[in-house]
């Protein structure tokens, strides 16, 4: 029931899909609320965010640091842009390798299905290469460059 | 080169939609330059071109076979994106696994103001 999928979409989308037991205010604010997002938005084990700011209005900003405790570390910042509680968010994020990544444009929706939710969250980047490089330098999130199976992408 | 910057490559080689299509096509079995330009409107010196792409990204290897070249997929160059692929992915998968511990322990708390 929680299976996540992952799929390229066109030459600049990725599009993640998870389905969770709560309903969507629940995953909206696990979303949106600092607090919260310090608890899950991880990555892989041994990596903790010890900074979290996240304003959830439109504007607001969003500022996400990552360490592993040995010194290592790199941030990720953003934008709201739009906030429909509880169904969608929609922002743009970048990360800090230190180099800076361009835009990801990141649209989420939370769908009631039975007694929990559908997560969407589509993500478009400006081009191909810029996606292409996103899947190769994977990080963020465990993620952000990780999507996508291969069967996704021939 | 070092792993993770053949990775790169490898990707920026897949960010064409006719290479896309070529591997594809590859993933069936053995083809030739004349058999994978047929779908395409483009000429054999072009698909030549992208085959180079994918042959330097370590995505395609070439055989001889008396006058003719024919191409395959290169295991280990798409074992290794597949390998990394599902190393991310897990990572991922394991931030949504954490999510449904805090909306469980969110449900919790919530039950618990009811009372």
């Amino acid at each position: 029931m929680n299976k996540m999928t992952l799929q390229t979409e066109g030459d600049t989308h990725i599009v993640v899909t998870r389905r969770f037991a709560a309903p969507p205010e629940a995953v909206y604010r696990a979303h949106t609320d600092p607090k919260r997002v310090q608890k899950w938005m991880l990555g892989p084990e041994g990596w903790t965010m010890p900074v979290c700011i996240s304003e959830a209005k439109p504007g607001g900003k969003i500022r996400y640091e990552w360490s592993n405790g040995k010194g290592a570390g790199f941030h990720l910042t953003g934008e709201y842009l739009e906030l429909e509680p509880y169904s969608r968010l929609v922002h743009v994020e970048r990360m800090h390798l230190p180099d800076t990544t361009p835009d990801n444009h990141v649209e989420t929706s939370f769908d009631p299905e039975g007694t929990g939710t559908l997560m969407t969250m589509r993500m478009t980047l400006p081009d191909a290469q810029t996606r292409a490089a996103m899947l190769a330098t994977g990080m963020e999130r465990g993620m952000e460059a990780s999507y996508v199976r291969l069967e996704g992408m021939i | 080169m070092d792993a993770v910057s053949n990775l790169d490559v490898a990707f920026s080689a897949l960010a064409d939609p006719t290479r896309r299509t070529i591997l594809a096509r590859l993933a069936k079995g053995e083809a030739t330059v004349t058999e994978l330009a047929a779908p395409f409107e483009m000429t054999q010196p072009a698909i030549s071109q992208h085959l180079k792409v994918l042959e330097d990204a370590g995505l395609v290897v070439c055989r001889v076979d008396g006058t003719k070249r024919p191409r395959r997929l290169a295991r280990a160059g798409v074992d290794a994106m597949d390998q990394w692929l599902a190393m991310l992915r897990k990572a991922l998968e394991r931030n949504y696994d954490r999510l449904d511990e805090v909306l469980a322990s969110m449900e919790k708390q919530k039950r618990g103001e009811k009372r």
